[in-house]
């Protein structure tokens, strides 16, 4: 495969919507499962950090320190949702229980199953994003007159590291080598995106290389405007870094994934 | 029906793929229905049952929502998709698991749930790769049973088996391939007549005996321990060793297609 090839615009039709609708189903199976972790984790790292540790933090640029982490909760919550989904899960379905297989025997083509996978990691970061702002607005800390504006903000994140996940899952040899990626992308994104601690704390070319390449930075920074009701120009520059890297890394990602499954 | 032979690596499984225009094809066209596999591969696919050597089921599913789930794929009317599951699974004698997960189903139970799923956008062709592959007796012919009963409802079906009792009681046609070529084709009693004869004298081997043999010019082969007689006459032949080469240790039977396998590809173990 030549490298333009990894570019060419793949031939998506409506019909990845009956595979988004088979991810969907699975999910509503085990609805109340599938709630809990979006509903407790903001609880516990808001006891533990927001109040907890926050009676030992100064204000962050005029914000109490709850304020600050509540945004980057909901970011952080995106990242995983969709990464996990389309890396750990879509591998599982691919590689374990041939669903894939099954599915592309039928006028479904790959390119639609891929597609369906990508649009339901998108739906599942956009459904944390939704059960997760209720909870922390109740505490006050983010401005619920713009907090609904999130929710498609998490989808278009969701649907950024779905597509990074897919492009893992397209070269991973086996299940356990998922975790580099985690342990060497994933978590230190988590930690240095400006969630915990401002990204003005970090030497200089620390803050431009994650300007410019943890798309987490640009999540975290996005949530934060609109979840702080202040939607600054620098807001437009965010999502067109989403909006171009999310792009280009869609069409990369089915992409792969038809070189790996079309054999 | 139709049947693919040929031995671990022939290519059976490939030709299967490219038929449901997973694969591409690297050469040559082919088509089904009178359209070209590389460019309608939707409309091929929305008339045509797979059964895959794998068990593809879904896991997160109950048998009867593997049915549902899967008719959505083809478009077809939810009302209408119920009507057909509930059939299909009486069709495959699995009404009272409907609400089972799949998981728990034994082997056979998988097997004709794949057979129900391959039917359920009614399709003209059926391809079935090694659909009895691991059953018990009792369950390969119950999987037959359906097959002939499909056949007579005018369903074309394409299958691969190692089986080749399977497949010489079920096939009208049949070709014998290996390293991607096909090397015979006809119905299966025109090629055992062709390549073996009807029957088959199997004796012990010995010297004299292939001496025998030797004078009477006859169409034989040494296989380790046993020598094979092929022959239309087996009785006749056997009756024939007993007096003139004095042997007693010797049985005749019908030729079968598997006689007619290992003729065509060989005694040596495949990868």
């Amino acid at each position: 495969m030549r490298i333009s090839e990894y570019f060419s615009l793949p031939k998506v039709s409506s019909k990845s919507y009956k595979v988004w609708q088979r991810n969907k189903d699975v999910f509503m199976k085990d609805i109340k499962l599938n709630f809990l972790p979006p509903f407790l984790e903001p609880l516990l790292y808001l006891a533990a950090l927001g109040f907890g540790l926050g009676r030992f933090v100064e204000d962050i640029d005029g914000v109490p320190y709850a304020n600050f982490i509540a945004p980057a909760l909901i970011a952080i919550s995106v990242m995983y949702a969709s990464f996990f989904e389309c890396s750990y899960s879509s591998y599982v379905r691919m590689y374990y229980q041939k669903t894939f297989d099954a599915i592309i025997a039928t006028p479904v083509t790959i390119e639609d199953v891929i597609a369906g996978e990508l649009l339901w990691g998108a739906t599942r970061s956009m459904i944390n994003a939704a059960v997760m702002i209720p909870v922390i607005a109740l505490f006050g800390l983010i401005d619920i007159r713009y907090a609904l504006l999130i929710i498609p903000f998490a989808f278009l994140g969701g649907l950024l590291f779905a597509a990074i996940g897919m492009c893992f899952t397209a070269v991973t040899p086996n299940i356990m080598s998922i975790n580099y990626p985690v342990l060497l992308f994933i978590t230190p994104m988590f930690l240095f995106s400006g969630t915990f601690f401002p990204l003005s704390a970090l030497p200089l070319p620390v803050q431009y290389f994650a300007i410019a390449f943890l798309p987490l930075t640009h999540i975290v920074n996005g949530i934060r405007l609109i979840g702080y009701g202040t939607l600054e120009p620098v807001l437009l520059f965010d999502l067109a870094w989403i909006i171009v890297v999310c792009a280009i890394l869609l069409l990369v990602s089915i992409n792969m994934m038809k070189k790996r499954l079309i054999v | 029906m139709f049947g693919f032979l040929g031995p671990n690596g022939a290519g059976k499984t490939t030709t299967m793929r490219m038929i449901q225009c997973v694969s591409p094809l690297t050469s040559g066209s082919l088509e089904i229905f009178g359209l070209d596999t590389m460019s309608h591969p939707s409309e091929i696919k929305s008339h045509m049952g797979v059964v895959p050597q794998e068990n593809n089921l879904d896991m997160d599913f109950t048998v009867y929502e593997n049915l549902l789930v899967f008719s959505r794929y083809f478009d077809i009317p939810r009302d209408e998709a119920e009507r057909r599951a509930n059939e299909l699974l009486e069709f495959v004698h699995l009404e009272d698991k409907k609400d089972t997960m799949t998981e728990s189903l034994s082997g056979g139970m998988k097997r004709r749930l794949i057979l129900a799923r391959a039917l359920i956008n009614r399709p003209k062709m059926l391809i079935l790769d090694e659909p009895t592959v691991g059953l018990d007796p009792q369950a390969r012919h119950m999987i037959w049973d359906k097959l002939r009963s499909l056949k007579k409802q005018g369903v074309t079906i394409v299958l691969t088996s190692h089986y080749l009792d399977e497949i010489e009681k079920l096939c009208d046609r049949l070709v014998v391939m290996d390293y991607g070529k096909i090397l015979v084709e006809g119905s299966p009693a025109q090629v055992i007549e062709k390549y073996v004869g009807s029957g088959i004298v199997e004796a012990e081997h010995n010297p004299e005996l292939i001496d025998c043999l030797e004078k009477k010019e006859a169409n034989y082969e040494v296989i380790g321990d046993l020598v094979h007689i092929y022959t239309d006459n087996p009785k006749q032949i056997a009756e024939y060793l007993t007096m003139e080469c004095s042997l007693s240790k010797l049985s005749a039977r019908p030729a079968t297609l598997e006689d007619v396998f290992l003729k065509l590809t060989g005694r040596r173990l495949r990868e």
